[in-house]
């Protein structure tokens, strides 16, 4: 086709731009924020109006990452000028370090919160993936019987939402003594994200040509062998996005995690709005422990995104 | 090496029937093309040889074992297909190397280099070996994918349309060298295909596979002289063979509808030609020519000319007629022509049945 652009069909254009700007800023205005707070100093996290222009701090952060407690008096000389540069931020908040008896800084619960987000995730991603890559290639590949039935099945699983089982879930967890640990949680988000990935991989797997591994099966390699060589590294674009998806789900739950744990296994979720109750709000340490939540998301999303927009328009290219 | 047989193999799937008492008997050593319509069943029969498919009923039998309970591995067959012959992602050598490389076979990796340079060699792909196969042409990719065929040394190859995808020039190039790799290897081959021109070309037998059964088997030379019936008549041969409704009224043929006359010869050799049966007379377009004297009229409906001949249409009544001419025949399209057959070629099929009346005994 002759690329003909008439005027109207310009000016179309740059309509359609200013109206992606638009949109793209709407959506990045919150995450602006919060970065933003992240790196202000306390008394200006929540003017109004909100201050755009100020010299960027890391004492949130040192704050998020430390046990705190509130100067009744102000500092000494002495003591300002013997505490590292990390510590004379907090002071300078109006806060001291919470330091043992030996002397030793005593951490925050942020630390350990962030670990278990990461494990719970992570290993539920991998379980969730794994076990939907091989439940879809079976129904892909296999005549199985009742095969509607059990996809439906397990598609129904998602149809109520989840928190309507959360008492039942809470008081079974309890019994067998799977509350407050990783492979409670862990457990919890496979189930949840097992239905997501069948539905998922099984379409991916279905794109894949089936004579692939049958020129494998004929070439002397097992079904399992043909499986691995052949077939997973052509699922690959379908497994990472999938993968992205299941990771996110598992990495933002709240509602589970919540009711589900409360110390040795909480994840970053339900922790970090907990901080807002306790003594007096200090949104800056919220925002930095926010903003260090978003990352790791934004990280792995970044990582897989040429296999994120191939999943996208899968099966919209001729091969 | 291997003789394959396939005895009274059923396929069904669902409440489809592919392939109904199928029997097949594959010398060792030959080239066998097995030749239909899509749809006839001839992939089925292929994948169940293969071991990718189990029969519904039957057995397929490899050097006189029944091969039921193999696996495709097992099996030690090669298979090349039409369209996703190879292996994405890998290099052609890597693709040459796959199968070297299972662990049933155990090749050392000399081995496995020397045999993968020598394929490469004769397929002259050597110049390809370091290339992704998403970045070869289409002939370049049916030349590495019976590369990896060639390379495994298997007891039989099986080969799914290979060279259907392919442009005119570059399929007729290649079945030439298959056919030459075949005979040096001396291997048997099961070769599937809709076109009649590979078949007749290439094979030592050809098995004509209609709706699931096997028309009829014979050389090449059989097929298209004495077909069993009128679809192999009509399916083997292009044009095709002309067939005309008529019957035998004493010792000429007459047909019945369209009212005209042509001398038989043919009577003597087959039995139960008797007059008034009804009949279909078959005659290849070669053997229907043009003489002034000659007893039947007809118009020159079309021509094409195929450089060394020429393929007219006649128009007798309101039936047609194909006869394949020499280029030099100076014919216009409505000019009255007068044309006769060659009375020796004539096959005869029965009317109601459509069985050449030679194959009925």
């Amino acid at each position: 086709m002759a690329a003909v652009t008439t005027s109207t069909e310009r000016s179309l254009n740059k309509l359609a731009i200013v109206g992606v700007l638009i949109v793209t800023i709407i959506f990045l205005a919150p995450i602006y924020w919060i970065a933003s707070t992240a790196f202000k100093p306390r008394n200006l996290a929540t003017t109004i109006p909100p201050t755009v222009v100020f010299q960027p701090e890391i004492s949130p952060f040192v704050k998020l990452f430390t046990k705190r407690s509130q100067l009744r008096t102000a500092p000494t000389p002495e003591q300002y000028a013997a505490a590292p540069w990390w510590e004379r931020l907090v002071f300078d908040g109006g806060e001291k370090v919470v330091r043992s008896g030996r002397g030793e800084v005593q951490w925050s619960g942020y630390p350990n919160r962030f670990m278990n987000s990461l494990i719970v995730a992570i290993t539920s991603t991998i379980l969730a993936v794994g076990m939907g890559t091989f439940t879809a290639y079976g129904f892909s590949r296999f005549k199985i019987k009742g095969e509607q039935d059990l996809l439906f099945f397990i598609l129904s699983t998602r149809m109520l939402p989840p928190v309507v089982v959360a008492i039942p879930m809470f008081l079974m967890y309890r019994a067998v003594g799977l509350n407050d640990t990783h492979w409670g949680l862990i457990i919890l988000y496979t189930a949840f994200n097992l239905s997501f990935s069948v539905w998922l991989m099984k379409g991916f797997m279905d794109e894949i040509p089936k004579e692939y591994e049958e020129a494998a099966l004929v070439d002397g390699y097992t079904r399992i062998e043909a499986f691995f060589k052949i077939v997973l590294p052509e699922a690959a674009t379908g497994i990472a996005a999938t993968a992205v998806f299941c990771f996110i789900t598992a990495w933002n739950e709240y509602a589970f995690a919540l009711i589900m744990t409360n110390r040795r296994a909480q994840t970053a979720p339900p922790f970090i709005p907990s901080q807002v109750g306790s003594g007096l709000s200090d949104w800056t340490v919220i925002a930095a422990g926010t903003f260090l939540f978003l990352l790791p998301v934004a990280i792995f999303t970044f990582l897989l995104r040429n296999h994120l927009l191939r999943g996208m328009s899968f099966g919209a290219i001729r091969k | 090496m291997a003789h394959i047989q396939l005895k009274n193999i059923s396929k069904t799937f669902g409440n489809h029937t592919a392939l109904t008492g199928l029997n097949l008997d594959i010398a060792d050593g030959e080239f066998f093309v097995l030749l239909g319509e899509t749809g006839a069943g001839k992939t089925t029969t292929l994948r169940m040889v293969a071991g990718l498919e189990k029969p519904s009923e039957g057995q397929v039998f490899i050097d006189g074992v029944d091969v039921a309970n193999w696996g495709a591995a097992e099996r030690d067959v090669a298979l090349v297909l039409q369209q996703y012959s190879l292996y994405p992602r890998y290099t052609v050598r890597e693709n040459l190397e796959f199968p070297l490389k299972s662990k049933i076979r155990r090749i050392e990796p000399d081995e496995i280099k020397t045999r993968v340079d020598r394929v490469a060699r004769t397929l002259r792909i050597e110049h390809l070996l370091e290339r992704k196969t998403d970045r070869l042409s289409g002939g370049e990719m049916q030349r590495v994918s019976i590369g990896r065929a060639i390379v495994r040394k298997p007891r039989v190859f099986l080969m799914d349309e290979p060279l259907s995808a392919l442009d005119a020039k570059l399929r007729e190039a290649l079945r030439t060298e298959l056919k030459n790799i075949q005979m040096n290897l001396g291997q048997t081959f099961l070769f599937v295909t809709h076109d009649q021109i590979e078949a007749m070309s290439m094979g030592d037998k050809v098995g004509v596979l209609n709706h699931g059964r096997i028309v009829q088997t014979g050389t090449p030379y059989e097929i298209y002289n004495n077909p069993r019936d009128t679809y192999v008549a009509s399916f083997v041969g292009s044009p095709p063979m002309n067939l005309i409704d008529g019957k035998l009224v004493n010792g000429r043929a007459v047909m019945a509808p369209l009212n005209f006359e042509l001398p038989f010869a043919g009577g003597a050799k087959t039995s139960g030609a008797t007059d008034g049966r009804p009949l279909v007379f078959g005659i290849r377009p070669e053997d229907v020519y043009l003489e002034s004297g000659a007893p039947v009229e007809a118009r020159v409906h079309d021509v094409e000319n195929h450089g060394v001949e020429k393929i007219l249409t006649l128009r007798v009544g309101d039936a047609m007629l194909r006869a394949t001419v020499p280029a030099r025949t100076d014919v216009e399209i409505e000019q009255p022509v007068r044309f006769a057959w060659d009375p020796d070629k004539v096959v005869l099929f029965d009317k109601a049945s459509g069985i050449s009346l030679r194959h009925a005994g």
